[in-house]
């Protein structure tokens, strides 16, 4: 197929190479270098999408990032990848892309009939139109408004691209390689200063690529190639394309966003798809140059109609021609640059300038080329429907009000020039204010924020030689204040054509009995007449009219708009434009694919997962894992076919019976050394501390400062001066930085350290009555008669030449003993335990069966100490001290705390004594009571009792121990479940707890 | 995101960080005998200043000191880090 629209020998893709990609379903040829926006010009295509708001036919506005219209949907590798820029996005054998916003095509849309009920998408439709009659809001306006909104389909599947996160450090990042980036960047480099160039474009150079210019004896083009050539060779320089900062937040970090694989088939080997880099830098230059504003007339949003300066890049750096008959529409010198690039190709413009007079050297070269010009003259309006075909134009007054000599001619496209807007995001998301520039009728920087500078065109200079002077100068001050170094380089000479000054007109005024759209924001269709209505319906501020209007929303978040926006909005209001002020740039800049901002942390890599050192065995013997927190702990072990229940229920009734063994390493453990460490202890739990003996454990409550449970766990007094702290899996953490907190801030005074030493010892509980005799034969050298290891006791010992330490506390209720090692013998140790316990009928157990254990022993955990309850609701009033002051005991005679409606601790079992009580489940008194039906208290755990074999939970209800008793009902609306339930003591089995002194 | 000078680090940034709250606040004595409307101040009542804010940061995933960081609240402007328990200025 041949391109009719590609030049010969222009430009700067690769001609050796071409590339076949598909839009739309039709096959097209480019040239590697293309994006798909030069590619499919090349071939004549203008048409490839439909306006959000009226569907009226979309082509290329732009170039670059600032693209409204040419929103394509990306199919690589079976995905899907929506809001993709078609001026951006390189093109690569097989590529497939296709229009949004259409149905059943781009070339006929259904939708397009929006463009005639106009009257009903006025400014703030969607406050209006589908308003009436209510009903119809849920059945019939939602599923219309959200089938037609956004651009484009997200993926569902899981996305298998990797996307990765890269933290960098550097004195200075430069966001952008044209002139002044480059300049700068050399400067300081030269200078002995750590850079990181960035570009968002695939080719370095910016306006340097298409402007006719000469620095030092050279093109633009190669005085590029040479400085990024040298750049790139220096150590202290990261220099890279396809990258875009776009978002600068707090103490200078800015994030910016590389493609990596984007513009290739397929992701390569051992590099992810896009990497997201936060950079800190000591100091930023901003050289993100500056924008072309369109000028506003009738039609304006026609196919064909685009920025001049995206027509002569199409020419210069793609060797595309945008049209043949093309008409420049300009108020300023720019536009004369792209009329002699396609005089220079062999075509005819036409050039209309608004400005009645003007003189400069590159008007004076258009003359002699001899271009025809316009003096005086304005686009009225352009005809045709998916592309331009003609144009109504006019010769304007000069007070620019009236229009005369309105005549058709012919053109297949526009391209408009309304002077250039600095590109001042990222300035303003660093905190700076901004300044109106008259000269320029446009928004600069105004004084610094963070440390950071501005550049070149993105500061509003618009002549090269300064801007490279300046760009000199402010790399080496910056580079100075951080090396100290002074080594300067020579400033090259520039040679460029001088401009002359632009007119400030950007709107061309209706003629009488016309009623044209007038597009300001292109994205999303809103019109002059938009504004107009907005603030006749009372919107003021700039941000209310953007949110009523959507001037300025979505994906290109009014690049090309904002400024025509707060002309047309301070002309109506009399105002000047810095009186309106504009809405503020919050980052990003451009979008950032979901993906990126994520990186590496998808699925299990989304937190750390932590495994005890007896992991692979509990793999071995088929255990069901379960998250507990960040670790990873058998829930159950499965025999045969067996499900949890079943599982959990033999597990259980075994300890009960016999003996079993569980993985308890991943408890907290935290050692407590130091003098004081008794005292400290003693402040730190609700119960008494200072007279346990060396040697033994003993169960304690820490509260936090207002009087709720934290956590509760064991702590062993080692010896004189060390304890051995444990806190529960989830709250490891939290215990260690509580106890931080008060070492190091509360009392200094006291001389203790605290350090977590939950990763150096394995722990194994064994529990049941079978578990003395396992442990007599595991230390047969140790007295572990109930005299010699009694109930909270503790004991060093050798278990098979490797040191363990035993401590004889229990969680299940049974006689029980938890065994550590150092982590490397965890496994040793939990194999010995299996072997030895053989003759004992050991099993080991998962947390579901701990849970049930404990249930049914009414132990508290988790479920009930749910940052809610104080010890007096958890039947832990026995372990609150009278005597002594502790965190939180001030607030534990808070009135609400000693109320008699305070939900206390029960237990509840079902009449029937078959049905389960879900967990969360509602106490009443009356399930049928008109709702919302006053409750009683929740179900907080449940379990099957293994030993009764019937349901039993755990409850927190009001009133708690007199209730007991009581026939309530527990009610599950989620479950839809009433079970009749007695109320009955939280400790259901073993409540004088015999069995764990036995 | 901001960068922490943490007085026994250096420049951090604060993802090594977590937040304490404010640093003013002062824990009542043990033992003595105060009013409920202290003891309330105390545990409850924080001043959420627009501007300078002594707050304390935990460098959990650094040197686990807590530090004192005077900061603006408004323009995330760090004036001073102090240790725990050095002198404010």
């Amino acid at each position: 197929m041949s391109q009719d629209f590609r030049l010969d020998n222009v430009g700067m893709v690769n001609r050796e190479k071409k590339i076949s990609f598909k839009f739309n379903g039709k096959k097209y040829f480019g040239f590697e270098g293309d994006t798909i926006a030069s590619a499919l010009i090349a071939n004549g295509v203008h048409l490839v999408g439909r306006s959000f708001k009226y569907h009226r036919p979309r082509g290329f506005f732009g170039v670059g990032v600032d693209e409204p219209y040419a929103i394509l949907q990306l199919d690589r590798n079976n995905e899907r990848d929506p809001n993709i820029r078609a001026t951006e996005q390189e093109i690569f054998e097989g590529l497939e892309v296709k229009s949004v916003n259409c149905w059943p095509s781009v070339n006929f849309d259904i939708g397009a009939i929006n463009n005639f009920l106009k009257m009903f998408f006025p400014a703030g439709f969607y406050y209006k139109t589908f308003m009436w009659p209510p009903s119809f809001w849920y059945k019939i306006y939602e599923p219309f408004i959200r089938m037609a909104a956004g651009f484009g389909e997200a993926s569902i599947k899981h996305d298998k691209e990797r996307y990765e996160h890269k933290y960098e450090y550097c004195d200075l990042l430069i966001t952008g390689s044209g002139p002044s980036g480059l300049a700068s960047a050399y400067a300081a480099a030269k200078n002995g200063a750590r850079v990181i160039l960035a570009e968002d474009k695939p080719r370095f150079g910016g306006s340097l690529l298409t402007s006719d210019v000469n620095i030092g004896n050279q093109t633009g083009v190669e005085w590029t190639e040479k400085i990024i050539a040298e750049l790139k060779s220096m150590p202290n320089v990261v220099v890279k394309n396809r990258s875009q900062v776009f978002g600068y937040y707090d103490h200078n970090m800015l994030v910016m966003s590389e493609r990596i694989s984007d513009h290739l088939p397929k992701t390569q080997e051992y590099l992810p798809k896009q990497r997201l880099w936060y950079i800190r830098a000591n100091e930023v230059l901003i050289s993100s140059g500056s924008i072309e504003r369109p000028l506003v007339f009738g039609n304006n949003d026609t196919p064909g109609v685009m920025l001049s300066s995206a027509a002569k890049e199409y020419m210069k750096v793609y060797g595309v021609l945008v049209g043949k008959k093309p008409l420049i529409f300009t108020n300023n010198d720019s536009g004369y640059e792209t009329a002699i690039e396609f005089k220079k190709n062999g075509v005819n413009p036409i050039i209309l300038d608004t400005r009645s007079n003007p003189s400069s050297d590159i008007i004076t070269e258009a003359k002699n080329l001899n271009i025809e010009i316009k003096f005086s003259y304005v686009v009225v309006a352009a005809k045709g429907y998916k592309k331009v075909k003609s144009a109504d134009i006019a010769k304007i007054s000069d007070d620019k009000k009236e229009l005369f000599n309105i005549e058709n001619i012919k053109c297949d496209c526009i391209c408009v020039s309304g002077f250039w807007t600095p590109s001042i995001h990222l300035a303003s998301q660093s905190g700076n204010k901004s300044k109106f520039n008259e000269k320029i009728d446009a928004f600069v920087p105004d004084k610094s924020k963070q440390q950071e500078n501005t550049i070149g065109s993105a500061n509003g200079i618009f002549t090269l030689e300064e801007t490279i002077k300046d760009a000199f100068d402010k790399g080496f001050d910056v580079s100075n204040k951080i090396t100290e170094k002074n080594n300067k380089v020579s400033v090259p000479t520039v040679v460029e054509k001088k401009s002359t000054d632009h007119d400030k007109f950007w709107c061309v005024p209706l003629p009488k009995g016309k009623s044209y759209k007038r597009f300001l924001d292109f994205q999303n269709d809103v019109a002059v007449s938009d504004i107009e209505l907005a603030l006749r319906e009372g919107f003021r501020s700039i941000e209310h009219v953007k949110r009523y209007t959507t001037l300025g929303m979505a994906t290109d978040q009014g690049k090309t708009s904002n400024l025509n926006g707060l002309q047309l909005v301070s002309d109506i209001e009399n105002k000047v434009v810095p009186q309106v002020g504009h809405t503020t740039f919050r980052p990003p800049y451009t979008p950032v694919s979901i993906g990126a901002i994520v990186g590496r942390e998808v699925g299990k890599h989304s937190k750390p997962t932590r495994k005890s050192p007896m992991h692979s065995w509990h793999e071995k013997n088929n255990a069901v894992f379960v998250d507990a927190g960040v670790w990873l702990r058998p829930r159950y072990y499965k025999q045969g076919n067996e499900g949890l229940f079943e599982a959990s229920k033999r597990e259980a009734k075994n300890v009960r019976q016999n003996v079993g063994v569980c993985d308890v390493t991943t408890l907290g453990k935290i050692d407590v050394k130091g003098p004081d460490a008794a005292e400290f202890l003693n402040r730190v739990y609700t119960n008494a501390w200072l007279k346990l003996p060396v040697g033994k454990a003993r169960y304690g409550v820490m509260l936090r400062e207002d009087g709720i449970v934290m956590d509760d766990g064991t702590t062993t007094r080692i010896s004189e001066n060390h304890y051995h702290m444990t806190t529960t899996t989830a709250q490891a953490a939290n215990v260690l930085s509580h106890l931080e907190y008060y070492l190091q801030l509360v009392w200094p005074e006291l001389n203790v350290n605290v350090v977590s030493t939950t990763e150096q010892w394995a722990g194994a509980a064994i529990a049941g009555p079978n578990s003395r005799k396992l442990l007599m034969k595991l230390f047969p050298n140790l007295d572990v008669s109930n005299e010699g290891l009694p109930f909270m006791g503790y004991k060093e010992a050798d278990l098979f030449e490797v040191p363990a330490k035993i401590y004889r506390i229990s969680f299940s209720g049974e006689l029980a003993y938890e065994i550590n090692v150092e982590s490397d013998n965890g496994y040793f140790m939990w194999e010995k335990i299996m072997e030895v316990g053989q003759e004992f009928k050991i099993q080991p157990y998962g947390t579901e069966a701990l849970s049930t254990l404990r249930i049914e022993m009414g132990h508290v955990a988790g479920s009930e100490l749910d940052g809610r309850t104080i010890p007096y609701d958890a039947s832990l009033e026995g372990l609150v001290s009278k005597k002594k002051d502790f965190i939180g005991k001030r607030s534990l005679n808070r009135s609400a705390f000693i109320s008699k409606d305070r939900e206390k601790l029960v237990g509840v079992v079902p009449i029937d004594k078959t049905t389960s009580i879900p967990e969360g489940s509602y106490i009443v008194k009356d399930p049928k009571a008109k709702l919302p039906n006053p409750k009683l208290g929740h179900v907080s755990a449940s379990c099957w009792s293994v030993e009764y074999d019937n349901p039993f939970s755990l409850a927190i209800i009001k009133d708690g121990k007199n209730m007991i008793g009581q026939k309530l009902f527990a009610m599950s609306p989620l479950k839809n479940k009433t079970i009749p339930v007695e109320i009955v003591s939280s400790h259901y089995v073993d409540p004088e707890g015999k069995r764990v002194r036995s | 995101m901001l960068y922490i000078n943490c007085p026994h680090c250096g420049l951090r940034s604060q993802n090594e960080f977590a937040y304490g709250g404010d640093a003013t606040v002062k824990r009542p004595e043990l033992n003595k005998e105060i009013s409920d409307q202290e003891w309330d101040n105390f545990v409850y009542l924080r001043k959420s200043p627009r501007g300078k804010h002594l707050e304390l940061w935990h460098h959990i995933s650094g040197c686990r000191q807590w530090i004192k960081v005077e900061r603006d609240t408004s323009t995330h402007e760090i004036f001073k880090t102090y240790k725990a328990n050095e002198a404010i200025e």
